[in-house]
């Protein structure tokens, strides 16, 4: 189980960092979420893989570590607002370059007038 | 208390001191005055002490766990410092008022001087090496900006920015050093320290601590090969000049060594690097000096010198020499403070510093030339001038050094050769400024004395030279004693203050180096012929080229590695991960610990397949956005089908409706982007690319197993533990984020809320046209809200919220909580955008989503600090049972409110990010307006 488990988290990474890697800024947010994934499966299994050991009093006889499921509760979370703000951040992106490239305008196209207007923000 | 009022009461007088700058110069000199006044009061009851060898120590806690306190320390040796300090800080209060023009900016003069003057206290003052650090440091500060006063000379920052790079640098190297010695000792207080020499010394980093603080201390002081800075720094105005460059910023250095003493002298390391060094500095300092045209330079390079025969003679190790060093700090610091003053009045009588055209002032300024004469002929050593008491110390100690076979020469020598450059030097002074001859077209002419106050100090000094010559025993006597006694940790050897020893070796020299000296300067014509033979090195243009070479290579190994490539920095990120990675992956190896693998059950193993499956489909179909989303969501959702299979429910609960929250907004930010992303990449690159990722899966694969197969000890068994009885809730994962670790659940709502807040600012000037299909040709369908959909939706609604209630009310003991019922909710209300609208949905919703971030943060807050009012820390919650009837009995916790906070933070944040996209194109508003009609 363990193996597989791992091979999943690896699975992701991959993925992630893959699309990490891609030009555009759509690819990147995809790839972001994939790798989010991988980080919260790994956090979570810093307690261990437990079969039915939900960590509620009473509900059972052996706990799973609650502290890693609380940590990465608030990770899940945290992770989707970070990836509205990067959603968000290449929308702008969009709409002040017209184009979906993660380096912002590219240099060919670049001018002084340009870059004055991206200051002050259109 | 008062040992810390004499370090901090300067600091007070520089904010003080600008406000009387109204009031002229007098009155901005007067007040200036005060502090120095204070402290000289509130020192001298402890004099008794001292001259009795005693020492005063007042010490406060600070930070007591790097070990560094608010310690001051009083002994004879920082009596003398604090002394000069005070003292002729005084003297250089009234100088400063003469010499400055009243246009200048006189408040920000003085408020500099008496930080360099705060500063230059604590370093004497200070028990606790890391405190005397940061006194260090504040006077490498302060006199890069007092140099650096008459900002608009370009000579002058620039010679401010070097004696800042050269002296800075030697801190930090003086920091290390201390950071070491501390180690070795144990402790950074100086008792301490001093009284663990035997231990530092036999230390194996004794070499390199001693190494680094002399380095601090060279720098600091001048010596070669770093005393290039000091003849820049002459720039500064005059009073700068004599107060930093001969009374106490170079004689910073010189006092660590004197300080540490005990600590670091006495071994060969500390005999070759510092008499060698001094040596080599007294000699070429005094060289110097004879062919520097400007007074300043040639004054510069024989403090250098100066300084070496300090350094040389503390380097010696034997007691003599460094009562001799000691004695000759203070003499030192008495002519030369003289001379500086003397050279800054004969600047602003004539208005150059060129000795080729300042001759002949004797005639118009008969008093000044009296005092300057007898300054400088102490500077040469003259008999019955305090100057020549010191130099017969320290020419008697250079006969003592017993270096082997010829070398033993070599020490007189230099000490001879050193003492008739220094006589050249000193008549050149004399004879080239104020006889030979008519001064030759000056910028003012006729140069005249100048006001009557302004030679006050000058004459104080030169009546203490004359004083100390003449009388030693009773004038600086019981001073020397007691700064001595400290130095040397109380043996003080015998000796003897005297105008004469006697007719011995050493007074053979002195007669040697003073008709040697008239010799040469009688000479001097052909000196300087021989000199210009050489050119000479400017270090200015050294030195600026060097930064600038080095600025160059930085900006250009910037540039190379900041080229504006997101791609690149990603790539550089994830590379240099593995880099550091990947020789203890390698060890490790597919490593099984001691746990070894659980047994698989074939549900769990189809749906980690569909997980990885969809995940390198993800990437391998990336081109084909919407694809890539739809895999996305595949991915998701087996990852909270993944929580729930391993024992975290709510997780699970939480990444079900986080997926449909972010599929959703990527959806929607996916309306306005091209639906395919071109091939921009090389093949090559996406092969590279493709290993990279390959080497990141692998080496988490790796890592995971080996985790999950290794045995653990968590702390949670507190938590298990505590969770009822302490938090009153039975579902410890929520437990814990309300309540155990509620301080961090507080702060990531916080993180949620600015990011939400972030996103709207971000979106709320912005516009954006949605492509008007899909980008394969087909157009937007025009039924934008569905009927069907409609329906559904609006009874969901109410369902959806009972639900939310009820995961929200439960989550103390069952899984749920705020966190999961506010991102229900946020999907139905969601949902209600979807179907209807966003001016339909708006119009039923009449509050603002900015507003419930605020709330909910407020909630949460106020659930923290209501814990206050019943006299408990921060966010500690408590919990009781009520009933009521058909509900029966039922516990309430205080941390029910904050949850409340949290709940209303997830919704706010989550539908305001949302929203804020979807407002986005006008033309979609535009569409639902006429739909909501």
């Amino acid at each position: 189980m363990e193996l597989a488990f791992a091979l999943a988290i690896g699975a992701l990474t991959a993925s992630g960092v893959y699309l990490l890697l891609r030009a555009r800024t759509f690819p990147v947010v995809v790839g972001l979420t994939l790798l989010s994934y991988g980080v919260n499966l790994f956090l979570f299994s810093s307690g261990r893989l437990v079969s039915g050991g939900q960590p509620i009093i009473g509900s059972t006889a052996a706990y799973s570590d609650p502290l890693p499921q609380a940590l990465v509760l608030t990770a899940i979370v945290i992770g989707f607002a970070m990836t509205a703000f990067v959603v968000v951040l290449a929308l702008r992106n969009l709409a002040d370059n017209d184009d979906d490239h993660v380096d912002g305008r590219q240099s060919g196209t670049d001018s002084k007038l340009d870059s004055a207007e991206e200051v002050t923000g259109k | 208390m008062s040992l810390p009022l004499v370090v901090l009461l300067p600091f007070l007088g520089a904010l003080a001191a600008p406000l009387f700058a109204q009031g002229g110069r007098t009155a901005i000199a007067i007040a200036a005055s005060v502090p120095a006044l204070i402290a000289l009061a509130a020192l001298y009851p402890h004099w008794q002490t001292l001259a009795d060898g005693g020492v005063v120590l007042h010490s406060y806690p600070w930070l007591p766990q790097l070990g560094l306190s608010f310690s001051f320390r009083l002994d004879g040796l920082s009596l003398l410092f604090a002394l000069l300090i005070l003292l002729i800080g005084l003297l250089i209060i009234l100088y400063a008022r003469y010499y400055l023009k009243p246009q200048e900016n006189v408040g920000k003069f003085y408020a500099l001087l008496l930080c360099f003057k705060g500063s230059m206290l604590g370093i004497v003052l200070s028990s606790n090496l890391l405190l005397m650090m940061i006194f260090w440091e504040l006077t490498s500060l302060t006199s890069f900006l007092l140099i650096s006063f008459w900002t608009h000379k370009q000579d002058a920052r620039r010679g401010a920015r070097m004696a800042l790079a050269v002296t800075g640098g030697g801190g930090l190297a003086l920091l290390a050093g201390i950071l070491i010695i501390g180690n070795i000792v144990g402790s950074f207080e100086l008792d301490a320290v001093l009284a663990a020499g035997d231990q530092i010394k036999a230390h194996s980093l004794y070499p390199v601590a001693l190494t680094l603080v002399l380095l601090g201390a060279f720098t600091k002081s001048a010596q070669f090969p770093f005393h290039f800075w000091l003849p820049h720094a002459m720039q500064a105005p005059t009073p700068v000049s004599a107060y930093l460059h001969s009374a106490t910023m170079v004689k910073a250095g010189i006092f660590l060594m004197a300080r540490l003493y005990p600590a670091l002298a006495g071994t060969e390391q500390w005999f070759y690097m510092v008499s060698f060094t001094g040596m080599a500095t007294l000699l070429i300092g005094a060289y110097v000096a004879m062919f520097k045209h400007d007074l300043k330079g040639l004054l510069a390079h024989s403090t250098v010198s100066h300084l070496g025969l300090i350094t040389l003679l503390f380097g010696m190790g034997t007691q003599l020499a460094a009562v001799a060093a000691v004695f000759h700090v203070i003499n030192h610091a008495i002519f030369k403070a003289s001379l500086f003053m003397a050279a800054g009045i004969i600047d602003h009588e004539t208005g150059t510093r060129d000795m080729r055209r300042i001759n002949g002032l004797w005639r118009y300024m008969p008093h000044t030339a009296t005092l300057a004469m007898v300054a400088a002929s102490s500077m040469a050593g003259v008999p019955l001038l305090n100057g020549f008491l010191s130099k017969e110390m320290f020419f008697a100690e250079s006969l003592q050094l017993n270096l082997p076979g010829i070398w033993a020469w070599l020490p007189p020598l230099v000490a001879t050769l050193a003492g008739i450059f220094a006589v050249a030097y000193s008549a050149r002074f004399i004879h080239d400024v104020f006889f030979n001859g008519k001064p030759v077209d000056l910028p003012i002419y006729p140069p005249h004395e100048p006001p009557r106050y302004m030679k006050i100090p000058v004459e104080i000094l030169v009546f203490a030279c004359i004083m100390v010559g003449v009388f030693p025993a009773l004038s600086v006597g019981p001073l020397l004693y007691a700064a001595a006694s400290a130095t040397l940790g109380g043996e003080v050897p015998e000796y003897h203050l005297a105008i004469l020893h006697g007719f011995n070796l050493p007074l053979f020299m002195s007669f040697a180096a003073f008709f040697g000296g008239l010799l040469m300067y009688s000479q001097r014509q052909r000196f300087f012929d021989f000199h210009a033979r050489f050119r000479e090195i400017d270090e200015k243009a050294v030195f600026e080229a060097t930064v600038s070479r080095i600025a160059s290579l930085a900006t250009r190994f910037t540039g190379h590695i900041e080229n504006g490539s997101l791609q690149r920095y990603a790539g550089l990120l994830v590379i240099s991960v593995l880099a550091v990675a990947i020789a203890p992956l390698m060890n490790l190896g597919v490593f099984v610990g001691e746990s070894g693998l659980s047994p698989v059950d074939w549900p769990t193993l189809i749906g980690i397949g569909i997980l990885i499956l969809c995940a390198l489909a993800t990437a391998a179909l990336h081109r084909e956005r919407f694809y890539a989303l739809v895999l996305l969501s595949v991915v998701g959702l087996m990852v909270a089908l993944g929580f729930a299979r391993f024992s975290a429910p709510d997780l699970a609960m939480t990444q079900l409706s986080v997926e449909v929250v972010t599929i959703v907004l990527l959806m929607l930010a996916l309306f306005y982007m091209p639906s395919w992303t071109p091939i921009e990449s090389s093949t090559t690159r996406r092969l590279r690319d493709i290993a990279i990722a390959l080497a990141a899966g692998a080496g988490m694969t790796v890592v995971t197993l080996a985790m999950l197969t290794q045995p653990f000890a968590s702390i949670s068994e507190f938590f298990l533990a505590n969770s009822k009885p302490g938090g009153g809730g039975t579902n410890v994962v929520n437990v814990i984020l309300v309540d155990f670790r509620g301080f961090d659940t507080l702060g990531e709502i916080t993180v949620l809320a600015i990011a939400a807040l972030g996103i709207y600012a971000m979106l709320k000037e912005t516009a954006l046209t949605p492509p008007p299909g899909d980008g394969l040709g087909h157009r937007w369908t025009r039924d934008a809200y569905p009927l069907m959909l409609r329906q559904i939706a609006r009874p969901m609604l109410p369902l959806a919220l009972m639900v939310s209630a009820y995961i929200f009310l439960r989550g103390h003991n069952l899984p749920g909580g705020g966190f999961i019922a506010g991102l229900i909710t946020a999907v139905a209300l969601i949902l209600q955008y979807i179907a209807s609208g966003m001016i339909w949905t708006q119009d039923r919703v009449p509050f603002r989503y900015h507003n419930m971030v605020g709330l909910g943060l407020l909630f949460a807050t106020i659930a923290g600090v209501g814990s206050y009012a019943f006299g408990y820390p921060f966010l500690t919650s408590t919990f009781d049972y009520i009933s009521w009837p058909i509900v029966g009995k039922f516990e309430v916790a205080s941390a029910l409110v904050f949850d409340l906070g949290v709940y209303l933070t997830v919704i706010g944040a989550t539908l305001l990010a949302l929203v804020s996209i979807g407002r986005l194109s006008p033309h979609s508003a535009i569409k639902s307006k006429k739909e909501g009609a």
